[in-house]
């Protein structure tokens, strides 16, 4: 993870030896980055380690308040130490902007270790001076140096109730709103500007964001759907009764679909209003520190102004950057609410958007191919991706492995019309060309950072991926502006983080809390035809990071007893646990490709957050008869090469 | 190797090293897991034929009229639903729907028999001697088997464990109910539709049965005496039978049957009485299913012989921790061991624990505790853990935090369905860190929500730990993650917007 440019994150300023605090010796303050003063590592993971005793934990909390009520309390508050000469230049600087500052030289408390370790955890600063300005935390020397010249430490000591707002969010979707209505909770002022730029086909949609709109909760329904197909295949052989002919309405589906989604974005709005939030349906744009730009629908500019910002605008779907692409082709933004059947389709991609897609529309009964130029699903365990794509292949879906398209030419229009695609081999000179009715891109998505005037304040994005790089408690290079969701770079691009990370932001600027996201063993799910659900590391990259010898992989194919009856596929549904053999066999990934993978997957994840090892594994008693109790029954390990096959009962 | 802890070997040189008397869950994992170990073991297994005349095959309760039919006419009754909700997806579904008992049942009925031939095989395949007799004890060492057409055989082992089990149980006062009346033994092998049923009981398998049978379209009733599922959770229970109500179940509180009475054309006269009103009500029925509990299989065991002691009330075997009965190298597992769950999961791990105890060098007794389990009626109910109920015994109500919620979920939107019963409750100390004490999980797939969460509770999961839990989007199981509202703030704990 990038990190702020200035000054250098702590963890890059490791002392070569230990070096007790309060005594540190003056060696290293010719340093250009500041003042170091660190302790021995040791030092920091007792003092942090979770097993302190009750009383310990309580004297941090009170230490914690008394810290986070000086910096409220204070227009300037400086944590120092009183022999470090950048500590005497920032005290010199806003004595000569005529500036009376609060100083707290820890070297001359009792408890100013403590009181730098708390500060550590609160700033993810370690180092002195620590400077807080109207409650933004400044940073060290330099960073308050960089903004008096910027000009941005004037602004922010004119601040106080001058800003318009506590918090402006911008991007009204999981992230942000969870964010906003905590802050407005906890009794700030917030506004949330949320604008939807209708996709190159012009589909557009209301409030909350890709999740609601575009995303888990369409996808959902529409794989809903197409599960239903499949139970209507089924229920036939557990004796129901019906005409053979079972035919499928697109409009009727995305309308009910769609009807939902409006709810939704309704209910958003409605518990905006409830809250209190200013909620601003207008394009927002950074104009100058602490001022942005919203423009609406019909072009009408207000600026407002807030102490802090949040950015939360998400990503949208790529483009091919090929000739006919944006005129042609439809991407998740369009699919969920295409007025018309898709017909024949090719989807282009191997993330999960595209195998989820294909999938749904495979299941609805339509002709569907899938453009792969490497792998499926990249970043998943490629064992149970190819499990996923071979399940899809056995269904109906077809594979294109090793293509690229190179160009889409409309052959007729129509609702749908007809499309060729011509597309080359990523391998050689072959090319291919194929007639499809709807093309769909799924190739990737782009952060949505690039035309809000980042740059006008200095935020810092990826240049190359436009993602905002953060610290651990979100924030980015500029003190005040906050980003949560899928723009971070480096983090999870899931509704359910986002909504994490937001509310412990709010939490954490507003509330005195402390706790951070935790990104680490988050569970997610794909909604292919056979859901797909993981939690912790894949086994690439468990080999990568313990070595193969050092782990042990249990494994075996399971039979659903609802797929017995119906006469479904025995050696499919597979699970598969990676355990550490030095860590008494923890558990440190979780797979499982069934019917309610999610459902699954969700109690697993919270089990391995308690530390689940496999022998608590097969202490615990299955429930009969489910998917999950394959879990409690895992003997067949992967190095021992035993067959896994369910022989069936025949 | 600790081959015997009997002190005496009173038949000399014993034919096996380990003889099991049922053929069920438990007995068959500690015969397979025996012989496994290099042991020479059998299996005695004789089904009794119920009242009405049923018999099936080896794998005792659960496979053949227990948990798998069950959970596969289940199935059968959910797709009845997903038909229902298909056209709200799009799916144009011809009108009637119409469901065909008889198809269902023989599709069920061959995956049993299926089952019942892969157990005879997985005994062959591990070296397992089966025989089909009905068992009774000789001595400590010895019992007499005799066979369908009444030829007798001895078999004598070192040890012995006694995994028979239980049956339904009769009402032995109401006339007509042993000649008129089915259990579920039966019920699961009827090759016709049972038509318009009275369920007499409130166990969990009275509300199974009664919901699917509803949900397969059948007209339903369900008559109690007292509580619905008695022991678990009674908010939760309470919400089951209010769900199955909503789907059309018709529920006969606080009344017990006096007389089951055949008319001329066949159906079943009942005759109960109303407790509340004291009156007396009457009603015809196709088929009364008796639902009322069941009894342990010890009777015919002739348990005195080897010495051999029971709960005089329960008629249980008494059991140790190590499984052990009053007669040392005599055991019980399962369902017909005192005080233990009657679930195949325990009685199958109790039974591998035990024969590794016995011939593996093992020395890991069962946990008995935190066992979970879910009740497959139209809404499932998962639970692990403490009631309510019981965590305020326990903890004392000041002690206890409740946290729960209302919830909605995603496929019940477009479908139209109502999720007033949807809901979820973790039990926890009120202390932080908040251990959690029980989960209880009411909607749809209860069963594999509940599974991992069982696993968290094993490790001593901390309400603050299941919170920092990310959730998957859109599941029911995220609701778990989410559940802010404390049953003590008297907040509103129906969740809105996503």
């Amino acid at each position: 993870m990038a990190q702020p440019p200035l000054p250098p994150p702590p963890r890059a300023q490791t002392s070569p030896g230990p070096v007790k605090v309060g005594t540190a010796p003056n060696r290293r303050l010719g340093s250009v980055r500041g003042v170091l003063v660190s302790s021995p590592p040791g030092r920091r993971a007792r003092l942090s380690s979770p097993g302190t005793g009750r009383s310990s934990s309580e004297a941090r909390e009170e230490l914690r308040r008394r810290l986070l009520g000086l910096i409220e309390g204070n227009r300037v508050m400086i944590f120092s130490k009183s022999y470090c000469p950048h500590c005497t230049r920032v005290k010199e600087l806003f004595s000569s902007l005529g500036v009376q500052c609060n100083i707290l030289e820890l070297d001359q408390v009792d408890d100013g270790a403590n009181v730098q370790e708390m500060l550590s955890e609160i700033t993810n600063q370690r180092t002195v001076p620590n400077i807080f300005v109207n409650k933004v935390h400044m940073g060290g020397c330099d960073r308050t140096f960089q903004a008096h010249q910027s000009g941005l430490l004037q602004k922010l000591l004119q601040e106080d109730s001058t800003y318009d707002y506590d918090l402006i969010v911008i991007g009204g979707g999981s992230g942000g709103l969870a964010c906003a209505q905590e802050a407005a909770i906890l009794g700030k002022k917030v506004m949330v500007l949320d604008f939807v730029v209708p996709s190159p086909q012009g589909t557009s949609w209301g409030l909350g964001g890709t999740c609601v709109n575009v995303g888990c909760v369409p996808k959902k329904l529409m794989h809903q759907a197409a599960l239903l197909g499949q139970a209507l295949n089924d229920s036939r052989k557990f004796g129901w009764e019906y005409g053979q002919q079972v035919k499928h309405n697109w409009e009727t589906m995305t309308e009910a679909i769609q009807n939902h989604i409006s709810s939704l974005n309704w209910g958003h709005k409605l518990s905006l209003r409830e809250k209190s939030v200013d909620y601003v349906n207008s394009y927002g744009e950074f104009v100058e520190h602490h001022r942005i730009k919203a423009t609406n629908r019909k072009g009408q500019e207000t600026s407002y102004t807030a102490a802090k910002f949040v950015i939360a605008t998400g990503e949208r779907p790529r483009y091919l950057g090929i000739q006919g692409d944006k005129e042609y082709c439809i991407t998740s933004d369009d699919l969920f609410s295409l007025p018309y059947c898709p017909g024949k389709t090719l989807v282009v991609g191997a993330s999960y958007v595209a195998l989820e897609c294909a999938g749904v529309l495979t299941g609805l009964g339509l002709d569907v191919t899938v453009m792969v130029r490497s792998v499926l699903l990249r970043g998943f365990d490629q064992e149970m991706a190819e499990r996923v794509g071979s399940y899809m292949e056995q269904h109906g879906v077809k594979f294109l492995r090793k293509f690229i398209p190179v160009m889409v030419q409309q052959l007729e229009k129509g609702s749908p019309g007809k499309l060729k695609v011509v597309a080359k081999s990523t391998e050689g000179p072959e090319t291919i060309e194929g007639v499809y009715n709807t093309v769909l891109l799924a190739i990737g998505r782009d952060s949505c950072t690039r035309k809000m005037g980042l740059d006008k304040i200095g935020v810092k994005i990826n240049k190359k991926t436009g993602k905002i790089p953060v610290n651990d408690v979100e924030q980015t290079n500029v003190p005040y502006v906050y980003a949560v969701g899928d723009i971070l770079e480096g983090k999870l691009e899931l509704t359910p983080v986002a909504i994490q990370a937001g509310k412990l932001l709010a939490r954490r600027l507003f509330g005195g809390r402390l706790e951070k996201c935790d990104y680490i063993n988050v569970p997610t799910t794909v909604f292919t035809p056979l859901e797909y659900g993981c939690c912790g590391l894949s086994e690439e990259k468990a080999i990568e990071v313990y070595k193969k010898e050092n782990l042990e992989v249990y494994h075996t194919f399971f039979w659903p007893l609802e797929w017995t009856v119906a006469g479904r596929d025995n050696n499919t549904c597979y699970a598969k646990i990676i355990c550490n053999k030095f860590d008494n066999y923890r558990v440190i990934g979780f797979h499982v490709l069934g019917p309610n993978a999610g459902e699954v997957t969700q109690g697993f994840a919270a089990a391995m957050k308690c530390g689940l090892t496999k022998q608590l594994l097969d202490d615990t008693i299955g429930i009969h008869p489910t998917c999950g109790e394959v879990f409690t029954t895992l003997e067949i390990t992967k190095s021992s090469g035993l067959d896994i096959t369910q022989k069936g009962c025949g | 190797m600790r081959l015997s802890r009997a002190p005496e070997c009173t038949a000399g040189r014993q034919d096996y090293n380990l003889l099991v008397i049922g053929g069920g869950s438990g007995g068959l994992a500690c015969a397979k897991e025996a012989a496994q170990l290099g042991k020479k073991v059998a299996v005695v297994d004789y089904v009794e034929p119920s009242p009405r005349g049923t018999r099936w095959g080896l794998g005792g309760t659960c496979v053949n009229v227990g948990c798998i039919p069950k959970k596969l006419i289940h199935q059968a009754a959910l797709l009845g639903g997903m038909i229902r909700d298909a056209p709200h997806y799009g799916w144009d579904v011809a009108q009637p729907v119409l469901h065909d008992w008889r198809k269902m049942a023989e599709a069920v009925q061959n995956y049993v028999k299926s089952l019942n031939w892969g157990h005879r095989v997985q005994l062959q395949d591990r070296k397992v001697k089966y025989f089909n007799i009905k068992a009774s004890f000789v001595n400590e060492h010895t019992i007499c088997g005799v066979t369908k057409g009444g030829k007798e055989t001895l078999l004598s082992a070192e040890h012995i464990v006694i995994a028979t089990g239980g049956r339904p149980r009769y009402p032995t006062h109401i006339e007509g109910a042993l000649e008129y009346g089915i259990t579920s033994d039966d019920i699961f092998w009827l090759k016709e539709s049972p038509g318009k049923t009275l369920v007499v009981g409130a166990s969990y398998v009275a509300l199974e049965c009664a919901g699917f049978l509803t949900g397969l379209g059948l007209d339903t009733t369900v008559m109690m005496r007292s509580i619905p599922l008695r022991g678990f959770d009674q908010q939760m229970s309470s919400l089951v039978t209010a769900y199955m109500a909503s789907q059309g179940t018709r529920f006969l509180k606080h009344c017990t049957p006096s007389r089951v009475q055949k008319l001329p054309d066949g159906q079943l006269q009942v005759t109960w009485e109303d407790l509340t009103s004291g009156k007396e009500n009457m009603g015809t029925f196709s088929t009364v299913l008796w639902a009322i509990g069941r009894i342990p299989e010890t009777r015919s065991l002739n348990l005195e012989n080897a010495g051999i002691n029971t709960n005089p009330n329960s008629q249980k075997i008494l059991v140790d921790a190590q499984e052990a009965t009053s007669v040392p190298h005599i055991y019980a597992i399962g369902d017909v061991a005192e005080g233990r769950p009657e679930l195949t999961p325990t009685a199958i791990m109790a039974g591998k624990l035990l024969a590794r105890r016995l011939y593996g060098q093992s020395l890991d007794v069962m946990d008995y505790s935190n066992v979970p389990t879910t009740v497959f009626t139209p809404l499932e109910y998962g639970c692990v853990g403490l009631s309510e109920e019981e965590a305020m015994a326990r903890h004392g109500e000041e002690h206890v935090e409740v946290y729960h919620a209302y919830y909605k979920p995603l496929e019940f939107t477009v479908a139209e369905r109502d999720a007033s019963q949807c809901y979820i409750k973790m039990v926890c100390l009120r202390k932080p860190p908040q251990l959690v004490l029980g989960l209880h999980f009411l909607g749809p797939n209860a069963g594999e929500v509940t599974q991992g969460f069982a696993l968290g509770i094993k490790c001593g999961a901390s309400y603050e730990q299941v919170m920092r839990t990310v959730g998957i989007h859109p599941t029911c199981a995220e609701e778990v993650a989410k559940l802010r509202i404390s049953k003590r703030s008297g907040l509103d704990p129906t969740v809105t917007g996503c």
